[in-house]
């Protein structure tokens, strides 16, 4: 039997004066689990995630922690890490987490959190002077100071090189152990695979899909795509298998690999470059929510 | 290159015209200023010295002697000699005068450079004016603005240094931090009012120290007193700063209204000169101004020795603001920009 939802979603709304940014959502969130919220700009994704927090009411709907609707002490048990905080000219980052540990009734050690986001470096340097990824963990451990039942975590690695990004996962994967529940909004598809139990896709402030990614994946998708250099496939008006042009390569995509492998060869098409990957949450993303560009 | 100014210079255009708020500030601001400047400084010219004459009656009149109908100097009336020779004393007019039978007594404050050229003017017109001595030391011009400087600012420092601080973490951001902890509106803004307070307090105490070493100001009364009714006019500006920052986030839009209401405050509250003899609205509109009751309280304090119970009209005024505006800011406040 699954355990109580931490935190459950009924019937949501959030409308402004011109628009209704979150129209009737559902969902829950359950102990020690990651969440992705995903979705196009403007699908509600970080209105979705302020009610959620409490720092913006809902127009309409219910949000219950533990069962209960979110009270004023919910701030005790959630950790921010907002899309875009500024932290306070002059102060180092030592100096920060000490600011935000007095805000807190409760708190973890400041050393813990420390070792946690991987701070040391440059824990006495003015926090106007940090590279954007030490900036990101210095966030992140400012949302995990007063060690919350809860972390919301909105687009917390746009804008961050390769590594940072693969070193934040890393430290929201120690999070997880920690049996932290988590809630991400993220643009970046592989950044959810690899990070969330859990994912919604959101558009037009609507959930479009739910699931574990491999689930979702399986449920959307039943072929696997081969990838071939247009320069290697050259075929006559008779060749079998749907392809799709894609410039310098050829996909095809197929629920029947040896078949098609097979055809290949006795079309007489070399496969020394060819590659065979699933499908992805991006092609996922892009197959619900279209490819037409957003705000 | 003129295409990457002209695109820049554009795009600003746009970034201003398009901020509706900042754009109305910057159009009303300069007209109220215009308009003001107009109404406090109204007349066929401004004057340049102000002189009062001992009398019972309410008007001057200008056939009693030659000299009450130069031009340029504002002449008006007082019936009060002790509190007219205080005036003197205090640079709030240059020169006092009475007339008996054609014979003119008149006053003048030794240190006061305006009064010392209005009297030449006097003894031009008429040669037999007869020079009355005052009680006590003339004060000096300095002594009588260092409260005005002193207070001025500490306006500046509260209205700008909290007031646009505020405004910034808003925009960017800062303030929607705090929202996501157990902190209060009312704590942050007690917090920015306590800090404020004891940085300027200090600064202000250390800005007197230093330039008394030199100058030697008067100080007739308490420094207990004085130090208590700057306390209470730096909590009064702050509350004021944080009742006009307590929703924007523009920057241009807090300017707009930072200046709004320091330069009337700067130019109706006795900073730089006595409004003795000015339109009683004039009078009567900068007693709703925080700056006037913390110069006129300082200046009774350190001029003429006044303790708490004589300037309790300025203490019960700054007390009321201060109340007034910190309900109102924090009624009003907001973490995020609207």
């Amino acid at each position: 039997m699954r355990a109580d939802p931490i935190i459950q979603v009924n019937n949501l709304k959030k409308k402004y004066p011109r628009v209704y940014a979150v129209q009737g959502i559902h969902f829950e969130l359950h102990r020690g689990h990651c969440l992705g919220l995903l979705g196009p700009n403007g699908a509600g994704k970080t209105t979705t995630i302020e009610m959620l927090e409490g720092i913006t009411p809902p127009s309409s709907g219910e949000i219950l922690y533990k069962g209960k609707p979110l009270g004023k002490t919910f701030h005790n048990q959630a950790g921010i890490q907002f899309q875009a905080t500024a932290l306070q000219e002059f102060l180092t980052a030592k100096e920060h987490l000490k600011l935000f540990q007095s805000l807190y009734p409760q708190s973890l050690p400041l050393s813990e959190v420390i070792q946690l986001c991987s701070l040391h470096e440059f824990l006495n340097q003015d926090a106007s002077q940090l590279s954007g990824g030490q900036r990101q963990r210095l966030l992140l451990a400012i949302a995990m100071i007063n060690d919350p039942e809860v972390l919301f975590l909105d687009e917390p690695t746009t804008g961050l090189d390769p590594q940072a990004r693969r070193n934040f996962w890393e430290m929201i994967n120690g999070i997880k152990q920690r049996g932290k529940t988590v809630l991400l909004t993220t643009h970046y598809m592989e950044e959810a695979y690899q990070l969330c139990d859990q994912i919604l896709i959101m558009d037009h402030g609507k959930i479009i899909a739910s699931g574990s990614p491999d689930k979702l994946l399986k449920s959307h998708f039943q072929e696997s795509i081969i990838t071939l250099p247009s320069d290697d496939f050259k075929v006559q008006n008779d060749f079998p298998l749907q392809h799709q042009n894609l410039g310098d390569n050829i996909e095809i995509r197929s629920s029947n690999i040896s078949q098609t492998l097979q055809t290949l060869l006795e079309h007489k098409i070399p496969l020394q470059h060819l590659q065979i990957r699933k499908h992805t949450l991006e092609d996922l993303f892009l197959a619900l929510t279209g490819q037409e560009l957003r705000q | 290159m003129m295409r990457r100014i002209a695109a820049l210079f554009h795009a600003r255009n746009l970034e201003f015209i398009r901020d509706r708020a900042s754009l109305s500030w910057n159009l009303l601001f300069p007209a109220l200023l215009v308009l003001g400047l107009a109404f406090v400084f109204s007349g066929d010219d401004k004057s340049l010295f102000k002189v009062a004459q001992l009398t019972t009656t309410e008007q001057i009149n200008p056939q009693q002697h030659p000299f009450l109908s130069t031009e340029h100097i504002q002449f008006f009336t007082l019936e009060d000699r002790a509190a007219a020779l205080k005036k003197v004393a205090t640079h709030q007019i240059d020169l006092l005068l009475e007339i008996h039978d054609k014979q003119v007594h008149y006053w003048v404050n030794s240190e006061s450079a305006n009064g010392y050229i209005v009297e030449k003017l006097l003894l031009a017109s008429d040669p037999a004016a007869f020079k009355q001595t005052t009680q006590g030391q003339a004060m000096r011009y300095v002594d009588w603005l260092l409260p005005g400087i002193l207070s001025m600012n500490i306006m500046f420092s509260c209205l700008f240094g909290v007031g646009f601080i505020v405004v910034r973490y808003r925009k960017n951001g800062y303030l929607k931090r705090l929202n996501a902890t157990p902190v209060a509106a009312i704590e942050f803004l007690i917090a920015q009012i306590l800090s404020r307070l004891l940085l300027l307090l200090s600064v202000t105490v250390l800005v007197y120290m230093g330039t008394d070493y030199f100058l030697d100001f008067s100080m007739h009364g308490s420094y207990w007193h004085l130090l208590l009714l700057t306390a209470l006019g730096i909590f009064c500006m702050i509350s004021l700063a944080l009742t006009l920052a307590s929703r924007t986030a523009s920057e241009e839009l807090a300017g707009g209204l930072l200046n709004v209401i320091s330069w009337p405050m700067m130019l109706l509250s006795g900073v730089w000169f006595s409004l003795e003899g000015s339109p009683e609205a004039i009078q009567m509109l900068a007693h709703f101004f925080p700056l006037t009751h913390l110069i006129n309280g300082a200046r009774a304090i350190m001029l003429e020795g006044a303790d708490l119970s004589d300037i309790r009209y300025s203490l019960l005024a700054l007390s009321g603001m201060s109340l007034f505006f910190l309900l109102v800011s924090a009624k009003l406040f907001r973490w995020k920009a609207e």
